[in-house]
């Protein structure tokens, strides 16, 4: 997904660092201990047996080969022999390494798999509160880039930094073995090293902050120009917006330029420093060995003490080559955590809803679907449960809501709304009625007072109950990935097809969905970007149809279908809302006339209410709004 | 295609091609080392001679810093050739989009073309500086110290060329077949990435219908396919780690052996051996690097790919050879026009369109979603062009105009409408770009948006944010017609440009057109019959064909479908109120 949660944020700062790698070695932990203890001892292994390969070209030399230049008749049978031991261990350290690469793919990509779902399933409680005040885009980008970040430490990162500190220390034990003092020539170049990549990453990291800051700027101006193109076509505005891509585009060339300039030329400084480093060994320790100041340095000491250096610095180059995307993975780890410790919507409500059947006047709980619904109550006091019937009615007393403090929404909502009723609300844009819609099903909680449900404070109903109860079709659609018919059947997943053809039919939908190419088997992607606005709204009211709710909630349902759509659509929604309480928010005054009660909002209050006839007898502010309709006509 | 593509370098082609060079000289620089350190060890360590040491040692030195100043140079010129190459491409993408009609945009989708500009473009800027730093340096490196190994032993070398050569081999046949899985990866992870986005987007109706649970087995199953796929592939790359060693260590055994044999025989020197050795290891994390190289091309294809998509794309209209600079008044003619959105062929979603509207007249267009309202009047500023038939404005045929003069002239609000980041001022520029701030209010008073502007902290200074997220939906379209009336069109057409805004509201902007335009001839789709009913002409479109033209007392009397609109709308038709915000498409 391309957008704003694309950039990464090179410049972030994570506060502990060491906490959250241990978290993410946590996760890799709880399924996969076992495997990554065999893992840690198998990179241990292979580490151990490849600093064999260097030791023995000392031995090789020193034992096996000096030994017999210049005998006439040389031996080679320990030679032979060492070198079928050599085999061996080689052997183990090739199945070592395969046993930890094999074992990391399922480690890696496990503790992935495991990752995702625990930051998706946890998304999926949030409230709703949470996707209201976070970017999308950010969101998003948690999945697409962060998760992925992760795999690139734990797969990566994680054992070349237990081999890195494995191999270094035992490299470091046998150079101090062989010579401190070349131990110490050696360790002054790796901290001569550490100060030139520290100079160096530092302005590397500048240069790469401007880098994506630059990057930051040109993608949004594309995101923003590509979607309005249509206009800038309209406007004939291309060379204007050239112009001004030419001087973003040109700004981002530059911070790149420098940013990669320098990357580019780390690896060469620190493999040159290992040069001069090799040269400096070299020097010394023959010094040393013609010297005979210290005994037992011999050519073959020197020789594979090159060759320990080599061990000893390549390493640690490299590890501090892959810092930045340890930084990376770090930032990224931190938002995935973040996300996860989102505190999930809390639900404190122990009313449920259950199947019914009625049984001599009384109501009995039952599994078969009888049509019949009843509220659970447990009390607490007499430890016995009580049934209520479902019956769709909602009252609203003294109703308070503000969605930041102090910086109140809602005042002071009286309403009553008897089973079966029609309310309707109207009202300018930040009046307040999709926030009281919101209150029904609890996306957002009261501030103050009271709302009960067939006479149930709403706040003891369990969320997931409350919400099955109430159907509900927004303004916008929002469909997803698949055919028509599972969009349909989202509403009630037991549904049959008959059930969701006969929804379709009462809704009006029947007729196009029968005209697409493959009927209810249609396939639909990226939110039905296949269908026309009114075609999608008519799917998501089908799928409010099938579920089959006592009551409904529409919210601007059918602002975006024509007139005479609508029309064919309003016979659906008749059949549909009868019997049913129905909420419905429209700027379309075919829409709300006929409500049994119409509640005119302005600014977070009930200014009035009636029905159409006693509204338009009062001479009001719906009044006004009715015959402003038709002041020009 | 890659020749495409690099057609694109331009200017940075020196910086290209200075980069292998350099490349090259620190390669020769490199494999002289290890041969300098060989004669350091033979001459100096062993013949015990200091003279000998220092001359090599320094003569090491020379040559590190020398390598060392190739290197950053190569590595400045890489950067400055890639990212220069990056710069050309998503110019030369940009200004094509530019010069897409509303036919190819419509081709592409608006994220599908961002992510073209974005991180196609990255990918092959990454590849591209992988490619000309190492896919010189890398064989290079590989076939100097595969000579050096030759000058050194060549029993020896026969022996490790045959090794490399299965090695690489088997390195080429895991990689084809693990790039062939990562491509099913890719589009796994597409697959899971839409299902999130779909969740955030739409988490409103997953948890009204308590449809998490269902969600998180739709992901998980997701995930788990993604996992199976992943794991396919990886498990072939993790055979290449143990491979290459057992490849380094039967090396070593062997070299060891042979070369103690030869040390012993006099035919090669100990400092040889150790050289052999580091030569090795060299051909070896070259023979690595140019797999790596391999792959990450292999993986860029499919973005160089969407890339020469974009520049291919031929744009379906262009200005005609000498083209009519001057629109001569509003008057409008359709004859006998067909249109298809495909082209060659299609449904046409207009057909047998004759109209002839006079200038300075007023028409409503009105009918049901999918009659070709829209169609309609895209055709009059040529926003596509007709599949037959043709249309005129001023009398003259859309297709002889300067598309400039006459997109100027014909002012479209657009139906999906979009504002730009930036003060009220510069988006309403867009329409004049010199346009005075008096201009600009009275177009706002026309339009019936200056009321609300003056109500804002910052007047007509209000910052309005991407998209015009901060403003309301009826004030992004008052807003959008005071941008178009500045254009001093000839031709006004509004695509339903005013269903967010209230009735009255709508009322007057439709009584200031009729006081300060009066030359102008205006069209406006609508949904609301009160909209065009006082209109001089009543165009009723119905599935692809003009149902009836008239009068609203005629269309009364003739139009069926008319009647039937009117009906449903009039006592209580009209709309009530602006939605919320950032609600509308």
């Amino acid at each position: 997904m391309p957008g704003p949660g694309n950039r990464m944020k090179i410049d972030e700062k994570v506060e502990h660092p060491f906490r959250i790698l241990g978290r993410v070695l946590g996760f890799v932990m709880r399924r996969y201990a076992v495997a990554f203890i065999v893992v840690i001892i198998a990179i241990l292994a292979t580490s151990y047996i490849s600093l064999q390969g260097t030791l023995f070209q000392q031995t090789l030399i020193d034992d096996y080969i000096l030994p017999l230049v210049g005998t006439p008749d040389p031996d080679f049978a320990p030679l032979a022999g060492a070198l079928l031991t050599l085999a061996m261990i080689f052997g183990a350290g090739v199945v070592t390494s395969f046993i930890y690469n094999r074992l990391m793919v399922n480690i890696g990509n496990g503790t992935l798999l495991d990752i995702r779902n625990r930051v998706f399933s946890h998304m999926e409680t949030l409230p709703i509160r949470y996707f209201d005040t976070h970017q999308h885009g950010s969101i998003m980008s948690v999945y697409t880039n962060d998760v992925d970040t992760l795999r690139q430490l734990i797969s990566s990162s994680v054992p070349e930094f237990i081999s890195t500190i494995f191999t270094v220390t035992i490299t470091f034990i046998s150079m101090v073995r062989m010579s401190l003092m070349l131990t110490l020539v050696s360790v002054l170049m790796i901290v001569v090293s550490f100060v030139v990549t520290g100079i160096v990453g530092k302005r590397s990291a500048q240069y790469f902050g401007a880098q994506q800051r630059n990057i930051a700027a040109v993608n949004g101006y594309i995101e923003e120009m590509i979607q309005g193109q249509k206009v800038v076509k309209v406007f004939c505005h291309e060379e204007k917006n050239i112009e001004g891509f030419v001087e973003k585009n040109e700004e981002l060339r530059s911070a790149a330029k420098s940013a990669h300039g320098i990357a580019n030329i780390l690896m060469p400084i620190n493999g040159n420093l290992g040069h001069i480093s090799y040269v400096l060994i070299a020097v010394v320790g023959c010094a040393m060995a013609l010297s005979g100041e210290s005994a037992g340095m011999t050519l073959g000491t020197i020789v594979a003490f090159l060759g320990l250096n080599r061990s000893f610095s390549r390493p640690i180059h490299q590890l501090s080559g892959q810092i930045n995307s340890i930084v990376l993975a770090m930032a990224g780890a931190n938002r995935v955590f973040k996300i996860m410790d989102e505190p999930s919507e809390v639900d404190e409500g122990d009313v449920t809803l259950v199947r019914v059947k009625e049984e001599n006047g009384e109501l009995v709980e039952t599994g078969e679907r009888t049509g019949l619904w009843a509220w659970k109550r447990p009390n607490w006091e007499s430890g016995e449960t009580e049934l209520i019937k479902l019956q769709g009615d909602v009252t609203f007393h003294e109703v308070d809501f503000e969605y930041r403090e102090n910086h109140p929404i809602l005042h002071d909502i009286e309403l009553f709304a008897p089973p079966g009723q029609k309310i309707a609300f109207v009202g300018s844009t930040g009046a307040g009625k999709t926030t009281i819609t919101n209150l029904i099903n609890r996306f957002y909680d009261i501030a103050d007072g009271k709302i009960r449900y067939d006479g149930i404070n709403i706040n003891h109903i369990k969320k997931a109950d409350l919400r099955r109860s109430l159907g509900i079709v927004l303004q916008e659609t929002n469909l997803f990935t698949g055919t028509v018919m599972d969009n349909i059947r989202y509403g009630r997943l037991d549904a049959t097809d008959e059930e969701c053809i006969a929804a379709a039919k009462l809704c009006n939908a029947d007729g196009f969905i029968r005209r697409l190419p493959d009927g209810y088997q249609t396939m639909l992607t990226g939110d039905g970007a296949n269908l026309s606005q009114g075609q999608r709204q008519l799917l998501s009211i089908t799928r409010a149809a099938v579920a089959d709710p006592p009551v409904l909630i529409l919210d601007e349902a059918t602002s975006s279908i024509d007139t005479r759509t609508e029309a064919l659509v309003q016979k659906g929604m008749y059949s549909l809302m009868k019997g049913r309480t129905t909420f419905v928010i429209a700027h379309r005054l075919s829409t709300v006339r006929d409500a049994d009660c119409i509640m005119v909002l302005e600014k977070g209050r009930i200014i009035e209410r009636g029905s159409h006839d006693d509204l338009i007898a009062k001479k009001g502010k719906y009044y006004s709004l009715y015959t402003g309709n038709f002041a020009e006509g | 295609m890659f020749r495409k593509l690099l057609s694109h370098i331009g200017k940075y082609k020196k910086f290209a091609v200075m980069t292998p060079i350099f490349a090259a000289l620190e390669v020769f620089m490199e494999t002289l080392i290890p041969y300098i350190t060989a004669s350091l060890i033979d001459e100096g360590v062993s013949a015990g001679n200091m003279g000998a040491i220092y001359r090599y040692g320094g003569l090491m030195l020379a040559v590190a810093f020398l390598s060392l100043a190739f290197a950053i140079l190569a590595g400045r010129f890489a950067a400055n050739a890639s990212t220069g190459f990056a710069y050309n491409l998503r110019d030369a993408m940009f200004r094509k989009v530019q010069t897409y009609s509303f036919a190819n945009i419509d081709r592409f989708s608006t994220g599908g073309l961002i992510t073209r500009l974005t991180t196609d473009v990255n990918n092959i800027q990454n590849a591209f500086q992988m490619s000309i730093r190492m896919a010189v340096r890398a064989p290079l490196t590989l076939i100097s110290s595969m000579f050096m190994c030759f000058v050194t032993n060549v029993r020896i070398s026969l022996f490790f060329l045959g090794a490399l050569v299965v090695l690489a081999s088997v390195l080429v046949f895991f990689m084809r077949k693990v790039t062939k899985i990562f491509e099913q990866v890719f589009k796994k992870y597409d697959l899971l990435n839409a299902d999130v986005q779909e969740n955030v987007s739409g988490i409103r109706v997953v948890k009204a219908y308590v449809r998490e649970e269902y969600e998180n087995e739709k992901f998980d199953k997701a995930a788990r396919v993604l996992y199976d796929y992943s794991v396919r592939a990886e498990k072939i790359m993790a055979l290449a780690g143990p491979v290459m060693n057992l490849v380094i260590y039967a090396l070593i055994i062997m070299i060891s052996w042979f070369g103690a044999n030869f040390i012993v025989a006099g035919d090669m020197t100990t400092g040889n051996l150790t050289s052999f050795f580091s030569y090795i290891m060299t051909c070896l994390m070259s023979l690595m690097m140019l797999v790596a190289i391999f792959v990450m091309l292999t993986m860029s294809l499919a973005s160089g790919r969407r890339i020469v998509e974009v520049l291919d794309e031929v744009p379906a209209i262009a200005d005609p050879d000498e083209p009519v600079t001057e629109v001569a008044d509003g008057s409008i003619d359709f004859t006998d026009v067909y249109f298809s959105y495909k082209e060659g062929g299609g449904d046409p979603v207009l057909r047998d369109i004759d109209l002839h509207i006079p200038s300075g007249s007023t028409v409503g267009i009105i009918g049901g979603t999918g009659s070709g309202k829209t169609s309609l009047v895209s055709l009059i500023s040529r926003l596509y062009d007709v599949s037959g038939g043709s249309v005129k404005v001023g009398g003259v045929d859309v297709r002889d105009y300067d598309i400039e003069t006459l997109r100027n002239k014909v002012s479209v609000v657009l139906q999906k409408n979009v504002l730009f980041a930036g003060s009220i001022l510069d988006n309403l520029r867009w329409g004049k770009e010199d346009a005075t701030v008096e201009e600009c209010m009275a177009a706002c008073r026309a339009a019936a948006a200056d009321e609300f502007i003056e109500q804002m902290p910052d007047g007509y200074e209000t910052h309005i944010e991407q998209g015009g997220a901060n403003v309301s939906g009826g004030q992004k379209q008052r807003l959008c017609i005071a941008r178009a009336l500045l254009k001093d069109p000839k031709v006004l057409i509004l695509d339903d440009s005013t269903s967010a805004v209230d009735t009255a509201t709508d009322a007057r902007i439709r009584k200031s057109f009729r006081e300060s335009i009066p030359g102008t001839t205006k069209l406006i789709i609508a949904q609301r019959i009160s909209s065009v009913m006082d209109a001089d002409m009543i165009i009723v479109m119905d599935n692809g064909t003009i149902s009836g033209v008239g009068s609203h007392d005629e269309l009364m009397e003739s139009s069926g479908i008319y009647r039937e609109i009117y009906e449903t709308q009039t006592s209580g038709g009209g709309d009530f109120d602006e939605p919320a915000p950032g609600k509308e498409a």
